[in-house]
């Protein structure tokens, strides 16, 4: 058997660390740690509630808005507050734009180098690659010539000795299995990504005020005024600069991500049988209508049983700490609700530089997050699921299509390549529905509709002596959580949840395995030394540990140690 | 700010680093200096990179000049300030570690993929004493900072620039 530790994981957001035993050339055994501490939530205590959301925000300097959406969603279930149709528009649309370009940058700047191969790109034949890329989609820039320009700026690039963004990858590992024209594919579009993405965003800078970390949120609504005929408000011009946006982030989802995704996943089938994980999935639902229905439908699955779907209740959620470096102030092996959550930190593991973990104690910053008392995945896959089971329409479709082209069932979706595929139907959906919220919005303005605040109970003196909220959101990564009590006007005590909490989650009281832990059970790895396969399965979950953990990342300079023993 | 003056080559004069984190907000308050002490006129951009790392990309496009403020780590007593140009920069950061040395190094990798590379490029760098989490200088690098907006001044009356105050 050996043992090895990866530290820190690369492309990921935040400093994760997994530690594996092998045997056979295949992953018997996982742990998941995350070795930052967070804290956000303690500063808000004794903050004024509607002000929360903008210290959560800084949760994370990624998915900026997400945070935001839980909290004044948590405030306004906790004060019992109606938005009006133009601000739920206007949240579904930041929302949704948030997730488009999420998966995208996920796929290819932060999961494709899993699965292609760079450096094989140079060997390609632009000419052969152009017809590849033409046999799949009908994008415009998919010419000989154009690859042969990516392909020479490539060259010169490596020449120069520079890897850049493509340092710390495996190249040349035999489980990459694109040919070379796949992978000078896949290397321009990663670039071409790189220009779409910034472009896109721009919706929230419009919206927004500014990206990252946009500034128009409000509990009761948006703070942005809306008037067609105003240079100062939400206008025409900008709803149609908005539409041009969500034209591109779509045409692109459409014509690239897809194509490429499907290219991609053909040749790696087997992995439709490797990282299945807990087999327990939760979404809370996402993109309410003006009547407060949602788009995405909420649901747990449990046991990878996919003919029937339970509903969600936030009450039925602890977190654990036997495992993680917390200490409750009395409860050993019991969990608690997030609005009775505590974060005291209490670290026991070893003093660094350490070569392992004790792992049969505390192990890890993230706490573990049950549903009676289950670990459960969230994110891309989840909702899929969820929706996939519920009759969700455009979902099924959308499944049906991605299942038929690669020829797989519906079983090949619990597994590493059934995440990172169920992430791009994801984003196809969204990046279509987007649009429409749009056109709704611009309809009920044009019916003379400008409000975008509630305008109820901004005064404290209206609240009552104490209140408890709930905030729900369907991030990028999943299921987020929000919960506050309010006490005398202030904030008695915050917890979040986020997606990564759950997914990145230790082990709990009873010994269970978190989602990215369980889903390494069963992972091959060919060359200990280059776990590759590793990485694939834990980047399939997209990990985004800067929030899971709360804190600002010191130390840019990364560099990855992969221990063996 | 002046309208922009498009006969003029494209400046940005670009400030990374984090102010929460002692010494490595340093360039970040030397842009900061400029931006309320000085009149810009409209070709010359100063910005606040703060941690921004790869969205700074869009910045980059048709910058010509490019005038980087950041605390590198040089192996040199705290407080030194050293200049690259060109690519001595990119070479420095793949074998010395800036603080954030993944954020700068990638975006100029990227640019140089996607094009972006401005064609003249200056780093006016600072040994850090200190990274560990705190809002104030260390004393020598403090002492350092009339001296490094000096440092740009010179290096933007080089590129034809001569701010005034404002």
């Amino acid at each position: 058997m050996a043992k090895i530790v990866v530290d820190p994981i690369t492309r990921i957001e935040g400093h994760l660390r997994i530690e594996a035993e092998i045997n056979n050339g295949k992953i018997t055994d996982a742990w998941s740690s995350s070795t930052m501490f967070r804290g956000i939530e303690k500063i808000l205590q004794g903050r004024d509630p509607r002000e929360a959301w903008y210290w959560t925000q800084r949760f994370c300097g990624v998915c900026t808005t997400v945070h935001s959406i839980a909290s004044i969603r948590a405030v306004e279930d906790a004060l019992k507050l109606k938005i009006p149709p133009n601000a739920q528009l206007i949240r579904n649309i930041i929302m949704g734009i948030q997730n488009v370009q999420d998966h995208v940058i996920h796929f290819y700047h932060l999961h494709a180098l899993d699965w292609v191969d760079v450096t094989s790109a140079l060997k390609a034949d632009p000419a052969k690659t152009s017809a590849l890329a033409a046999s799949i989609s009908e994008w415009p820039k998919n010419s000989t010539t154009y690859f042969k320009a990516t392909q020479d700026r490539l060259k010169a690039f490596v020449g120069s000795g520079r890897l850049g963004p493509f340092a710390n990858a495996y190249w040349g590992h035999p489980a990459y299995k694109l040919p070379p024209e796949a992978n000078l594919m896949a290397t321009a579009h990663y670039l071409e990504a790189l220009e779409w993405q910034k472009d896109v965003i721009k919706v929230h800078a419009i919206l927004g005020s500014k990206n990252p970390h946009p500034q128009t949120f409000l509990v009761g609504g948006m703070s942005i005024p809306i008037d067609p005929d105003s240079q100062n408000a939400l206008n025409a011009d900008k709803l149609i600069e908005i539409k041009g946006l969500l034209k591109k982030a779509k045409n692109f989802v459409e014509n690239v991500y897809i194509p490429d995704l499907l290219a991609v996943a053909s040749y790696y089938k087997e992995w439709a049988a490797i990282g299945g994980g807990v087999g327990n999935f939760m979404c809370y639902g996402e993109f309410p209508d003006a009547n407060g229905k949602l788009w995405f439908p909420q649901g747990i699955i449990l046991n990878k049983d996919i003919s029937r779907i339970l509903p969600v209740d936030h009450r039925k959620i602890s977190e654990y700490v036997d495992h993680s470096w917390y200490e409750y102030a009395d409860s050993k092996g019991k969990g608690l609700h997030p609005w009775d959550g505590e974060s005291e930190a209490a670290y026991t593991g070893p003093k660094p530089p350490y070569e392992y973990l004790d792992t049969d104690k505390k192990y890890s910053w993230v706490k573990a997050p049950r549903y009676e008392e289950r670990p459960m995945e969230v994110g891309p896959l989840a909702r899929v699921l969820v929706a996939y089971v519920s009759g969700h329409k455009e979902t099924k479709a959308a499944v049906d299509m991605v299942l038929a082209k690669l020829g797989v069932g519906a079983d090949a979706l619990f597994s590493t390549l059934g995440r990172t595929a169920a992430r791009g139907i994801d984003c196809l959906l969204i990046a279509r529905q987007t649009p429409k919220w749009l056109d709704e919005l611009i309809a009920n303005i044009a019916s003379g509709d400008y409000r975008i605040h509630g305008n109820e109970k901004w005064d404290p003196a209206d609240w009552p002596a104490e209140a408890q909220g709930y905030g729900w959101h369907e991030a990028p990564r999943g299921s987020l959580g929000h919960w506050i009590k309010i006490k005398d006007q202030k904030i008695l005590n915050y917890q979040a949840v986020v997606p990564s909490t759950w997914n990145a989650s230790p082990r709990d009281a009873k010994g269970q395995r978190g989602p990215y832990e369980a889903a390494l059970v069963g992972t091959p790895v060919a060359d200990q030394n280059k776990p590759l396969e590793l990485l694939r399965t834990i980047h399939s979950f997209d990990p985004c540990l800067a929030c899971a953990v709360h804190v600002l990342d010191v130390n840019g300079n990364e560099v990855v140690s992969v221990k063996v023993s | 700010m002046d309208k922009q003056d498009v006969s003029q080559p494209r400046v940005l004069v670009l400030g990374i680093g984090n102010l929460v984190m002692s010494d490595d907000g340093v360039g970040v308050l030397v842009v900061q200096r400029l931006q309320r002490d000085y009149r810009l006129p409209g070709h010359v951009e100063v910005m606040d990179g703060g941690t921004l790392g790869l969205d700074i990309l869009p910045r980059l496009e048709g910058i010509e000049r490019l005038l980087i403020i950041d605390a590198v780590e040089t192996g040199l007593a705290p407080g030194s300030c050293v200049r690259m140009a060109g690519d001595e920069i990119p070479v420095a950061l793949e074998t010395k570690v800036s603080p954030h040395q993944m954020g700068l190094k990638d975006l100029l990798a990227v640019a140089m993929l996607l094009g972006h590379v401005p064609q003249e490029m200056v780093l006016v760098g600072v040994q850090p004493g200190s990274i560990e989490m705190g809002i104030i200088l260390t004393p020598a690098v403090e002492a350092q900072l009339d001296h490094l907006l000096k440092l740009v001044l010179s290096e933007l009356n080089g590129w034809g620039v001569h701010l005034e105050l404002a």
